[in-house]
């Protein structure tokens, strides 16, 4: 380990959580796979929500740097059993502060934060074309 | 027993001072302090006598006279000396120079300074391998060309160029040859006369000598190479490097190079065996493993080995229980990957993904099986959490996904 990274940081990287994939056929997940152009780190991320509007479960994958690693695990346990509401104000400072990013590495929180818009913006489209209420 | 982490794999950065050449430099930093410049006095002439000593070691290692060495402090002096001497000295001839595309930035840079002062500098690109191909050196050259400079083993993948066979090449048209042999000596046997070379660089760090010291050979017969010379001053090593000598340095050169010398094949036949463990250990555990660089023309040492679908910055933090060198200048938000690995056409996902291992005088067999397990979990844990393995597993391939 690089000797300034936060215990926050060793964590998540070492011992990613909520690693895996949900059953992306399922109307109650959003999935999104998202990239950053500058590096091509790709996340992608899964939401299923359930019918009180509350994120149920969260899991993800990352081809990408330590941080992008870092910033799924994170981002996953923060999403876990936020309404959708709470989920869409999500911002990659969070990431950034609680990982204790360096500006260099800035870029894993925003890979997180498109994720999530990408990944509710999924389960509303899916949510929508299938005629379903909203809860 | 578990080894002292971490354990260190790059003994193509650097190595450790040997401790018989410790030993050998120990004197000139205390009681025979000398400056060998000194005529007058027993100092000076103890601390010449050393030196010249050294020059003898030196020479022999490469099949040289001791007249042919020049001190330096280190390779990027000694190419920087080559390059640019020899161009400077020769530049009534044309302004044409050859290299070729993986060389090391000692190498790259001067050219690039005399391609900005306007030379014409071709760079010879590389087979998928990592060799240049001496027809292209041959077509290459014009009436225009001064000198080619082609380094007899790359840094990064350890292979070796044909420099034999681009050393006849270069003689028949009467051109000179630079070779930066900075990573080939001490690890491969090197002969100025069967390689046909006019120049030669090398580090003493970089085969169990001390940093910042290292030599230049001069060819002084058939022919006479001239150097302009790059550094001014009071004429030292007969005016072609002012500046005085560093003694403890240049005598643990000579040391390392001695050592080198009696060693060498010893020390070969162990590195591959134990080289060839690290490959086949890793390889037959896991998929999707490419080794760059050429399979048996490479150094005895050296193993580049690139892992599909992780990348390489998490890769080489997985691997922290290693000292390893990445194919890339990592840690920075757009990846440049290695130029070398470029060149040899690796696409850019893979040499991103690229790990030097390169091994040394004092790598067991412990260690590399420790290697060989901590390689084989990371990679398999970073492909776990990979999206993109996981598509590359459902057939789908994932450098179209964008
Ligand atoms: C091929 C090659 N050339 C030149 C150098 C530079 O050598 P030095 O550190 O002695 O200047 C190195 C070492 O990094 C090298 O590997
Ligand atoms: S390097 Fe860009 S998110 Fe990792």
């Amino acid at each position: 380990m690089e000797p300034n990274q936060s215990p926050e940081f060793v964590k998540h990287f070492s011992h990613p959580r909520n690693v895996g994939s949900l059953d992306r056929r399922s109307r109650r997940v959003g999935t999104a796979t998202v990239t950053v152009a500058d590096c091509g780190d790709v996340m992608r991320l899964q939401i299923e929500v359930d019918c009180q509007g509350r994120i149920a479960r969260a899991m993800f994958k990352t081809f990408g740097c330590s941080a992008a690693i870092a910033a799924g695990s994170l981002t996953t346990e923060w999403l876990r059993g936020r309404s959708v509401d709470q989920a869409e104000g999500f911002s990659g400072d969070y990431i950034t502060e609680r990982l204790a990013l360096t500006p260099e590495k800035q870029h894993s929180s925003r890979l997180a934060e498109d994720a999530v818009r990408a990944a509710i913006a999924d389960w509303k489209r899916r949510r929508c074309r299938q005629g379903q209420p909203a809860s | 027993m578990t080894p002292k982490l971490p354990l260190y794999f790059d003994y193509n950065a650097t190595t450790p001072v040997d401790e018989r050449v410790l030993e050998a430099m120990l004197p000139f930093f205390g009681e025979d302090f000398g400056n060998p410049s000194s005529r007058s006095h027993a100092f000076g002439w103890k601390a010449e006598a050393a030196v010249e000593v050294a020059r003898q070691q030196v020479a022999e290692l490469i099949g040289a006279t001791p007249q042919e060495i020049t001190w330096t402090a280190g390779a990027t002096e000694s190419n920087n000396l080559a390059i640019k001497g020899a161009c400077e000295m020769y530049r009534d001839k044309g302004r044409h120079i050859i290299t070729c595309s993986t060389e090391h930035r000692a190498v790259l840079d001067p050219c690039a300074a005399l391609a900005k002062a306007g030379w014409q500098v071709t760079h010879l690109p590389v087979d998928e391998a990592g060799r240049v191909d001496p027809a292209k050196v041959e077509a290459a050259i014009t009436d225009q060309t001064v000198l080619i400079s082609i380094m007899a083993a790359n840094n990064e993948t350890g292979t070796l160029h044909p420099l034999a066979e681009i050393g006849r090449i270069a003689k028949q048209a009467g051109v000179l040859l630079h070779t930066d042999a900075t990573q080939a000596a001490g690890k491969i046997p090197l002969a100025v006369e069967s390689l046909g070379v006019a120049l030669l660089s090398l580090s003493a760090h970089k085969l169990y000598g001390p940093k910042g010291v290292g030599c230049l050979y001069v060819r002084r017969r058939s022919p006479r190479v001239r150097l302009a010379k790059q550094m001014h001053g009071g004429s030292h090593e007969r005016g072609l490097r002012s500046g005085t000598l560093n003694v403890p340095g240049i005598v643990g050169l000579g040391a390392a190079a001695e050592i080198a010398g009696n060693e060498l094949t010893d020390d070969a036949e162990r590195l591959v065996a134990l080289r060839d463990r690290l490959d086949e250990g890793v390889r037959s555990q896991l998929p999707e493993v490419q080794l760059n660089g050429h399979p048996t023309e490479r150094l005895c040492n050296t193993a580049n080995l690139s892992f599909a679908y992780v990348e390489g910055e998490a890769l080489m933090m997985k691997l922290s229980s290693l000292a390893v060198s990445s194919g890339s200048a990592c840690m920075s938000a757009s990846r440049e990957p290695s130029h070398v690995l470029k060149a040899m056409g690796v696409p850019d996902a893979l040499a991103n993904a690229a790990i030097r291992f390169s091994l040394g005088r004092p790598t067991t067999v412990e260690e590399i099986d420790f290697a060989i397990g901590a390689i084989v979990q990371a990679v398999r844990e970073l492909r776990a959490i990979s999206p993109l393995y996981e598509l590359a597993r459902e057939g789908i391939d994932p450098t179209r996904l964008q």
